[in-house]
């Protein structure tokens, strides 16, 4: 039996242990700035969604609707391939800074459609007392979302939020599919190598451990977070 | 146009609805800039010329690589939807089990593959067998490795040869998807075997019905009425994930229509993205039409006693309770 115990040599994984971090680092950094823009977005088109402006309520919902039924890896391969090789949309000449932006808008557009639909059904916990009484002190469409609904509206949607956001956090390991490279890269690259035969057993319980310390602390936050500011209504 | 938005704007007098007219002249014409901007930037690069466009008017182009790729994903989609609806119904009812070495395990399984990237699943069963399979040959499990594989896995097109494991994508690919799905759906059976109403197990037992018949009998059946919508929604987050076979090269409708169009038409990849992208779109609004249709139904249905659970009620995140709350299946 003694020769199962080889599977768990972790002397390969410890010797690529510098690539490994700087895969998880690759992703984090990532998944920051995809929260932010993401975030942003999906904001913006969520306020598109419920405009009194029909062109924008269409923009919002065919956005939404073309985005969310696309997979990830497609949006993703579209903004590396298509928009930046093909019609040279680049943001640098450098091609990991270009396709860590590409990584990024593209995680973002597709992350920001789930945010839209969060929020706006978000919005739709917000009863129509509040809105009415918002326009019936003489605040305008963008007065009212601003400082009566979204505030009730993000509080509504905490928890689903924080499931996107972790969905978002999982899905950067699609970009490496996108010429960016990050940790499901690293790995991959690692499993490539003949050498380093002996240390797969390792490097996924190394990587599962990794992805559980970003998830679940986040899923325990947000779940905290959502009981803490949730409505009382 | 939808409730929501007439909540937020009252009917616009002569002032706002001056107003409005010209916002709406002005959106219109930001997007109208971005679109003649990008068909500028298309045309200067030559994007319309007509031999990028034009394999997808041949039908060996359809017969040869779109529909073999799109079946791929229908018969990968297919198997994952199945397995992982029965993953879902056993470990969803054995975390409401009353054992605690029954509920506890099947939590900690649940929550695993929740927590890990759909795409680290699928290369877990793509690379690790392969790289595992020799040491365990040479080691006393090495005949138990070769029979599960011989007469189990091999159902999967799982092959071994002279000790060393070797996965089918397509195998890989299933994995991925029952595991990560299979958990979701688990969470989804829980929340709705829970939201049925107290009373009604209570009455179960009442009549003296166990454990097993309060389940079976009056619970399951509820249950069911009440998941269908939120189960569906999720098979169309399946569908659309069987495109990360594509990146270990398992020929479904990504891998043939984006990859091996381009490298056999000129790489005109924005148009076989265009036209995949399309049929995706598509299927999984087929799909989701069906989830609405039934959450409908199940709204108007007296089967059930509990509120049903919606299309769109999230995956609860990992480390997360489940909750009713609104927002998107990601």
């Amino acid at each position: 039996m003694e020769q199962l115990l080889d599977l768990f040599d972790f002397g390969p994984f410890f010797d690529n242990f510098d690539a490994i971090l700087q895969g998880f680092w690759a992703m984090l950094r990532l998944a920051a700035a995809a929260g932010v823009l993401s975030l942003v977005i999906g904001t913006v088109l969520a306020g598109f969604r419920v405009a009194p402006i029909p062109v924008l309520r269409w923009f919002g919902s065919g956005y939404v609707n073309i985005v969310r039924n696309t997979p990830l890896t497609l949006v993703l391969l579209m903004c590396s391939l298509g928009l930046n090789d093909t019609l040279g949309l680049a943001f640098s000449g450098e091609p990991s800074t270009t396709y860590y932006w590409w990584a990024v808008l593209g995680l973002s557009g597709y992350t920001g459609a789930f945010v839209c639909e969060a929020l706006r059904s978000g919005i739709n916990t917000v009863p129509l007392g509040q809105a009415e009484a918002a326009r019936s002190i003489g605040l305008t469409f963008t007065q009212s979302l601003r400082l009566i609904i979204l505030p009730q509206a993000f509080r509504a949607v905490v928890a689903p939020l924080g499931s996107v956001l972790i969905a978002m956090i999982k899905n950067t390991t699609v970009a490496s599919a996108a010429s960016y490279g990050e940790i499901a890269a690293v790995s991959k690259g690692l499993l490539d190598l003949p050498s380093f035969a002996s240390g797969a057993v390792p490097l996924f319980i190394g990587v599962a451990i990794g992805f559980m310390i970003l998830t679940l602390p986040t899923g325990f936050f947000f779940g905290w977070l959502a009981k803490r500011t949730a409505v009382a209504r | 146009m939808s409730r929501e938005a007439n909540v937020l704007f009252d009917a616009p007098g002569p002032r706002a609805r001056a107003r409005n007219r010209v916002l709406t002249v002005v959106s219109a014409l930001v997007l109208l800039g971005l679109i003649v901007a990008l068909v500028l930037r298309l045309n200067a690069k030559g994007q319309f010329a007509g031999d990028l466009w034009s394999p997808f008017l041949e039908g060996q182009v359809w017969t040869n690589l779109i529909l073999p790729g799109l079946w791929k994903t229908l018969q990968a989609a297919a198997l994952a939807s199945v397995l992982s609806i029965v993953f879902g119904v056993v470990f969803g009812l054995a975390r409401l089990s009353d054992h605690w070495w029954i509920r506890i395990p099947a939590g900690a399984v649940v929550e695993f593959f929740r927590a890990i990237p759909l795409l680290i699943l699928i290369f877990l069963a793509f690379f690790l067998p392969n790289k595992v399979s020799p040491v365990i040959a040479e080691s006393p499990l090495g005949q138990f490795q070769r029979m599960t594989v011989d007469y189990f896995f091999s159902i999967f097109g799982v092959q071994i040869n002279a000790g060393t494991i070797v996965v089918p994508a397509f195998a890989a690919v299933v994995f991925g998807l029952v595991m990560y799905n299979g958990s979701v759906l688990a969470e989804v059976v829980r929340a709705g075997v829970n939201s049925i109403p107290r009373g009604q197990s209570e009455a179960a037992y009442s009549i003296g019905l166990r454990k097993n018949g309060v389940l079976r009998l009056i619970l399951l059946p509820q249950a069911i009425t009440v998941m269908m919508p939120a189960i569906v929604s999720q098979l169309v987050v399946l569908l659309k994930d069987t495109a990360l076979g594509f990146i270990i090269a398992y020929p479904e409708l990504l891998a043939t229509g984006f990859k091996l169009i381009p490298a056999n038409f000129g790489n005109n990849v924005l148009q076989a993205g265009i036209v995949v992208g399309i049929i995706y779109i598509a299927l999984a609004m087929a799909l989701s039409r069906v989830a609405t249709v039934l959450e409908r139904r199940s709204r108007r249905s007296r089967k059930t006693a509990a509120k049903t659970m919606g299309t769109g009620g999230p995956p609860p995140a990992p480390g997360m309770a489940v909750q009713e709350t609104a927002g998107p299946r990601v």
